[in-house]
């Protein structure tokens, strides 16, 4: 390969992103007071940017370039918006936290910005080490944001586990990634999928590597029984870095899956099949079932992500293109109530009151009933009742099950769903049915109010009309 | 004329519409949140007439019907239609929650709008269920009105309303997630969530009793059946009055509904054969509940039992049909139509009298803040025109001929006839005890004398009062005196229904 071929234009947002991390990594040191201002309107507009470029580039076409290193499909590409709006929702959602307390620095967009072109590789990858590189990009810049505040003594604890597991997960994911090249002789994934394919696929190291990959991929994506490290990582970091760990990293961590698995492994679709559904199982379980017994709200929170996660695996498992379709729009449904959900926390909290517990939740209704109202239809929402987001996305996951005959399954997942209702409504129950315990006004500013009633509005309009959101998932899996 | 009106469209979004705005007026503006929605809930009933106008009763056809593209993604379609089932289920809706937003005026002062936004969206997704003709639609409203519900009893319910609505929607919620994954499961065998097009779908023996026992515990728990009867008692008890007026009144007729329109059609053979077992539960409703409803302190809680009581004539009356073929001595079979439409009327008038006794109960209520029989005695002595009204209920609960009460009960044991000689007579004796206990409570409560202070300083209805209850008396007494055209709008239907129930899919 020679230079004068060498097409740019497919990464584009990446140099772009990755050009721009580097200026305000420059800038905010040289700003004449010490604030974020400046770095937080840059890197809005650097999201904003790349979202335009996006969706210039947006084809129905698989395109790959780099020899097959990098690919950008309809997946990739409606991945990549929705990250950007995401990060963009968290940026705007934290500033005024993370200023209350004294930790209003440019660096946190900049991490957040090397994470989102961590993710926007992993998204883009059709190579072993591409996938590798962006995965630790994204956890790299990720340990560094969750020790943000690092005189507190629980954030650098929850750094340290992040860190250290984190570690760990990705090197049983590179062990497994160095058998798979010893069993088919290639790190990209086509090649990979089309040794399997030829018989490679019996070969007992591609299992073993299976199996590594497979640990190694949900132990990033926080799915029992790998989950231990992740209720203290969300517990303890800043909850606006917790806003941010718990929702776009999600959706590279489906796409790493869908890369790896459907793209690399898709014929060995019998064995990880198998291997998913148990952790499925035991992340809808767990999740639901341990988030009862929480009396902090953000754990539990923590303890639903585990369960929502159960079900992105339920559509994945299905291993048809409408179950991709359907995990990865229950992927959205669960990044956008997530960001919901701890963005009330943000709401409650001011400076010296963290408002992490249950009992913080109580009265809101008296304390602001368009908020409580937001706080029901995101609750809701989480539970998968119908008018809401959440349901449809159950519903997805669910067809998705039954289509390929896994109808127990279904059935298993819906009560662990009915279980899981329970603290969503003990959750509702404290904000409506509650006399407030804090009576003091609500401090939270504008952005924090104005994102939380959009993604009330959203789970209320995608609840009623989802149709277009659906065609976009279906079209990313060619559908 | 009316036909080529998305008639159903606007009865079920023009209330939820209205809610959402209804939240919007705020603590300040509560005599217009009032009056916002009571018109609405009054234009609303009146377009609702607009479907018995345009209604052609020569027909089961459907009727109304719109039918667009929802998300073909997932393979849903809004698909809305009424037939003769379906349709007085309708006009009772919208009919019953015009008598929910007056009882509402002066009782509830703690945050009015939110509670009026509630009861209308409340409206808009009953009617939804009530003319869903996609599974998945259906299920959308029957599952989706469990969130306005769950706030009206947990907010403005009695002291123990968190246990009571956690319970209620956990029940509920239980239940239909079974259907949920059976639907999904029928999706996949016909390619659609089409309800009429499962209805002629064909099913294996085992497939249908699967599908049946899934559906069977969601409507079980909505009607409710024993023994997932637990949480309907505590619920009507901890509910304020209106709530415990949509619930018996229309949210128990959900699950009669689902049966008509699921059970029987879709899963005819296991409906055949597992007849016993819900005439079983029918008649353990009927006699065991009406015996607990003897021995309740509370008015509220004995009107609970008497409505399972009575919904178990419902169930009764759908699933004997399948006894009165396989009696030997009824060989024609007549009799099927008639179980059926007793079931029917049963609903209807059942929806109307239990409405009655809760909101009579609630007048009684805003004026004692009590609902233990024994405050209560010689109320007759001061309230006059109440007690009046109060024995007219009181006799159509116990189906006193000449009142709603009366029509459906009677259709049934006729039935029962049919199938079963002390199968009917079993049922028949049950009349005395509801007798038992409805007259009991009459005399503890209205008649006597004076018990207290209290009851001597009480005030007689005032107009608000009279008027929602005195519309109530009137169509009591029309349906009881005059069946004829309610049944003759299901007839059509009913004749089909039975058809389709009696087919065997195998």
């Amino acid at each position: 390969m020679n230079l004068a071929s060498l097409n740019l234009q497919p990464v584009l947002p990446e140099i772009v992103l990755a050009v721009m991390a580097c200026v305000i990594l420059l800038v905010d040191p040289f700003m004449p007071r010490r604030g974020s201002l400046v770095s937080y309107i840059l890197s809005l507009g650097t999201l904003a940017a790349l979202f335009l470029i996006t969706l210039l580039q947006m084809s129905d076409t698989v395109r790959l370039s780099f020899a097959g290193m990098v690919v950008n499909d309809p997946m990739a590409d409606l991945m990549k918006l929705t990250i950007y709006v995401l990060v963009a929702a968290v940026f705007v959602m934290s500033r005024q936290y993370l200023k209350e307390r004294g930790i209003d620095k440019g660096e946190y967009y900049m991490l957040g910005l090397f994470a989102v072109l961590g993710m926007m590789i992993t998204v883009s990858a059709n190579h072993l080490l591409l996938l590798y590189l962006g995965l630790e990009l994204m956890s790299l810049a990720l340990y560094a944001m969750a020790a943000f505040k690092r005189d507190d003594g629980r954030a650098s604890e929850a750094a340290m586990k992040y860190f250290i597991l984190g570690a760990l997960a990705s090197g049983i994911l590179l062990y497994g990634m160095s058998l798979i090249y010893g069993a088919t002789g290639s790190f990209e994934l086509t090649a990979i999928a089309a040794a399997a394919a030829e018989g490679a696929a019996d070969d007992i190291v591609l299992k073993a590597a299976l199996v590594l990959v497979v640990v190694g991929a949900v132990f990033k994506l926080g799915v029992a029984p790998f989950h231990m490290w992740l209720p203290d990582v969300y517990e303890g970091a800043p909850t606006a870095v917790t806003l941010f760990l718990a929702a776009a990293p999600k959706i590279a961590g489906l796409a790493l899956l869908i890369r790896l698995l459907v793209d690399g492994l898709g014929p060995m679709l019998a064995d990880w099949q198998a291997m998913l559904i148990v952790v499925a199982m035991l992340s809808m379980a767990i999740g639901n079932l341990v988030a009862i017994a929480q009396t902090s709200f953000k754990r539990m929170l923590t303890y639903s992500t585990i369960g929502h996660v159960g079900f992105i695996l339920l559509g994945l498992l299905a291993g048809t293109a409408e179950g991709y379709s359907a995990a990865l729009f229950y992927t959205i449904a669960y990044a956008i109530m997530t960001i919901g959900g701890f963005g009330i926390i943000l709401l409650l909290a001011r400076q010296g009151h963290e408002a992490e517990q249950l009992d913080d939740l109580k009265g809101l209704n008296d304390r602001s009933p368009a908020m409580a109202f937001v706080f029901l239809l995101l609750m809701f929402s989480m539970a998968g009742i119908p008018f809401t987001f959440g349901f449809w996305a159950k519903l997805a996951v669910l067809q998705a099950v039954v289509d390929v005959g896994l109808w127990w399954l279904a059935l298993f997942a819906v009560i662990t769903a009915v279980i899981g209702a329970y603290y969503y409504l003990r959750a509702v129950k404290l904000v409506y049915f509650d006399k407030p315990v804090d009576q003091q006004p609500l401090q939270a500013d504008s952005n924090v109010r104005g994102v939380l009633v959009i993604s009330g509005a959203i789970m209320l309009i995608f609840g009623l009309y989802p149709t277009s959101l659906t065609v976009l998932t279906a079209s990313a899996f060619g559908l | 004329m009316f036909s080529s009106w998305p008639i159903l469209s606007l009865l079920i979004w023009l209330p939820i519409a209205a809610g959402l705005i209804v939240m919007l007026f705020g603590d300040r503006r509560a005599n217009a949140a009032r009056w916002f929605a009571l018109s609405t809930t009054v234009l609303i009933f009146i377009v609702s007439l607009g479907l018995i106008l345009g209604f052609d009763t020569q027909t089961a056809q459907m009727q109304f019907v719109e039918r667009v593209p929802w998300i073909p993604a997932l393979g849903i379609t809004y698909h809305l239609g009424v037939d003769g089932i379906s349709m007085p289920l309708i006009v009772l809706t919208t009919f019953t929650t015009v008598l929910v937003v007056i009882s509402a005026w002066k009782v509830i002062q703690e945050k009015p709008y939110q509670y009026l936004a509630a009861f209308l969206i409340m409206e808009g997704m009953m009617v939804g269920t009530f003319s869903a003709l996609d599974a998945i639609v259906f299920y959308f409203f029957f599952e989706g009105m469990l969130i306005p519900m769950f706030i009206i009893i947990g907010i403005w319910g009695g002291p123990r309303r968190v246990y009571a609505t956690i319970k209620f929607f956990l029940y509920t919620f239980f239940g239909s997630v079974f259907m949920l994954v059976a639907l999904i499961y029928m999706y996949f065998q016909a390619g659609t969530f089409d309800i009429q097009t499962l209805h002629d779908l064909p099913l294996t023996h085992t497939e249908q009793i699967l599908i049946f026992l899934a559906l069977l515990i969601a409507f079980a728990v909505k009607i409710p059946m024993w023994p997932v009867h637990t949480w309907l008692p505590d619920a009507h008890v901890e509910a304020p009055t209106a709530g415990s007026v949509i619930l018996a009144a229309i949210m128990l007729k959900i699950g009669g509904y689902g049966f008509l329109r699921f059970s029987l059609p879709i899963t005819p053979d296991a409906a055949q054969t597992l007849d016993w077992l819900m005439i079983l539960l029918s008649l353990v409703a009927i006699v065991y509940i009406g015996m607990v409803a003897l021995v309740q302190k509370d008015m509220k809680k004995l009107v609970a039992y008497s409505s399972i009581s009575h919904m178990g004539f419902v169930t009764l009356g759908i699933f004997i049909i399948y006894m009165i073929i396989a009696n030997p001595d009824n060989p024609d079979g007549s009799g099927v139509s008639l179980a059926l439409e007793g079931a029917m009327v049963q609903m209807i008038s059942h929806g109307l009298i239990s409405a009655a006794m809760f909101l009579s109960i609630g007048v009684l209520y805003d004026r004692m803040h009590t609902r233990d029989i024994k405050a209560y005695g010689g109320v007759v002595n001061t309230m006059p025109w109440f007690a009046t009204m109060f024995v007219v209920f009181a006799m159509a609960n116990v189906g006193l001929p000449g009142t709603s009460g009366f029509v459906g009960e009677f259709m049934v044991i006729l039935a029962a006839f049919k199938a079963n000689f002390w199968l009917a007579f079993l049922a028949a004796l049950t009349l005395i005890i509801g007798a038992a206990y409805t007259l009991w409570l009459v005399k503890r409560v209205v008649f006597g004398d004076i018990k207290n202070e209290q009851v001597a300083k009480l005030k007689d209805v005032d107009a608000r009062e009279a008027w929602m209850l005195g519309i109530l008396v009137a169509l009591i007494i029309l349906i009881g005196v005059w069946p004829n055209p309610l049944v003759d709008v299901m007839h059509p239907t009913i004749e089909n229904l039975a058809q389709q129930a009696l087919t065997s899919k195998l």
